[in-house]
């Protein structure tokens, strides 16, 4: 998986790069190293950006409705939901719930680098836009306080810039697309979604609701729209956590707030 | 018109997610069932869409060459490919079963 690969890498990459004495004239070249490592977690979410502008042309969205998602949504899973459960022939409308379900993390991904950045105003507005997958994994991965906030600018920067170059790209080439079927287009979007989720399915909880959901969608697929099924997958997530909370991982003392972090 | 306006909500509610991280009080995120349900939650919502847009049809299970398509990308996310050789190889095994059957 490009991205969150790309997110370890570039977290296993900056780490033991820091020297234990941090000396003064180490600086410079350890803010390189991170400005660096954002450049190349940009270039690897590029290649996502293009099949996600191709996607999205060939769901019937514009070219404008493509770059739109991609500037004013800008986060990557929540554009493939949007673009995909329109692809689907659902109404324009049945897209929004799984974007917004899938960008809760956000959230947490925003409490964690509060206290980590300590946004205030302007830089706040602007910094919550940029709060992603890519940027939360590169700050929080860094060492020192001073780096955090390096890092999570310039990848959140690098992301934005490379993301929408290759969101158009891909809307411009997919142009040329006549029948999506017929190149097999209407399983990008689940292949996309098996690529994001497989790194999320490491821990027995994990593992449990991935199962449940998956056995709970095959028995609504066939009598509800996709929303529904969506919704019930989100309910499933929320009795788990509920009624089974040892099953389900949630630990009552010494927890860590990096819990949603993991690309 | 109506795709706009999808647009402009659905986006609009990811940017409130993401402020709203930087504004909740530290108690509620801290909650050890919430971080619990955030950490799961995108896996329940993305596997239910693999589900949906693998064999869904208008309100029926349709089994065709999607599942192909997405099986080969279990295959080759298995194999730690990169994420557009699992979109590509996704797409080409989903082209050529048609092209056959």
């Amino acid at each position: 998986m490009d991205r969150a690969a790309a997110v370890r890498r570039g977290a296993a990459v900056t780490e033991p790069a820091l020297p234990a004495t941090a000396r003064p004239q180490a600086q410079p070249a350890r803010r390189r190293t991170v400005i660096r490592d954002a450049l190349a977690v940009g270039l690897a979410t590029g290649t996502y950006g293009f099949s996600f502008g191709a996607l999205s042309d060939a769901a019937g969205l514009s070219t404008a409705q493509t770059a739109a998602l991609s500037a004013l949504m800008f986060t990557g899973a929540s554009q493939f939901a949007f673009v995909g459960a329109v692809a689907a022939g659902g109404a324009p409308l049945a897209g929004v719930l799984p974007a917004v379900l899938l960008g809760m993390r956000n959230s947490f991904y925003g409490f964690g680098l509060d206290r980590l950045l300590r946004l205030r105003g302007l830089r706040r507005l602007v910094g919550a836009h940029l709060v992603i997958d890519e940027s939360t994994a590169m700050a929080v991965g860094q060492r020192r306080v001073e780096f955090a906030s390096l890092a999570f600018w310039a990848t959140g920067a690098s992301v934005f810039v490379l993301w929408n170059l290759a969101t158009l790209l891909g809307a411009l080439s997919g142009d040329m697309i006549t029948d999506p079927a017929a190149i097999g287009l209407d399983a990008v979007a689940p292949a996309a979604f098996v690529a994001l989720v497989a790194p999320r399915i490491r821990t027995r909880p994990a593992w449990l609701v991935a199962t449940a959901t998956a056995v709970v969608a095959l028995c609504l697929v066939p009598f509800q729209p996709a929303g529904v099924v969506v919704l019930a997958a989100a309910a499933v997530v929320m009795a788990v956590v509920t009624l089974m909370p040892r099953l389900a991982g949630v630990v009552t003392a010494g927890h860590g707030t990096s819990d949603g972090v993991d690309g | 018109m109506s795709m706009w306006v999808a647009i402009l909500l659905a986006a609009a509610g990811c940017y409130a997610l993401k402020l709203l991280g930087f504004l909740m009080p530290a108690p509620l995120l801290e909650h050890p069932r919430v971080t619990a349900a955030a950490a799961l939650l995108p896996v329940g919502v993305l596997v239910s869409l693999i589900v949906v847009q693998t064999v869904g049809g208008q309100e029926r299970i349709v089994l065709d060459a999607r599942l192909v398509g997405v099986a080969v990308a279990l295959v080759a996310v298995l194999l730690r490919a990169p994420f557009l050789a699992v979109i590509v190889c996704a797409a080409a095994a989903t082209a050529l079963t048609r092209l056959i059957f």
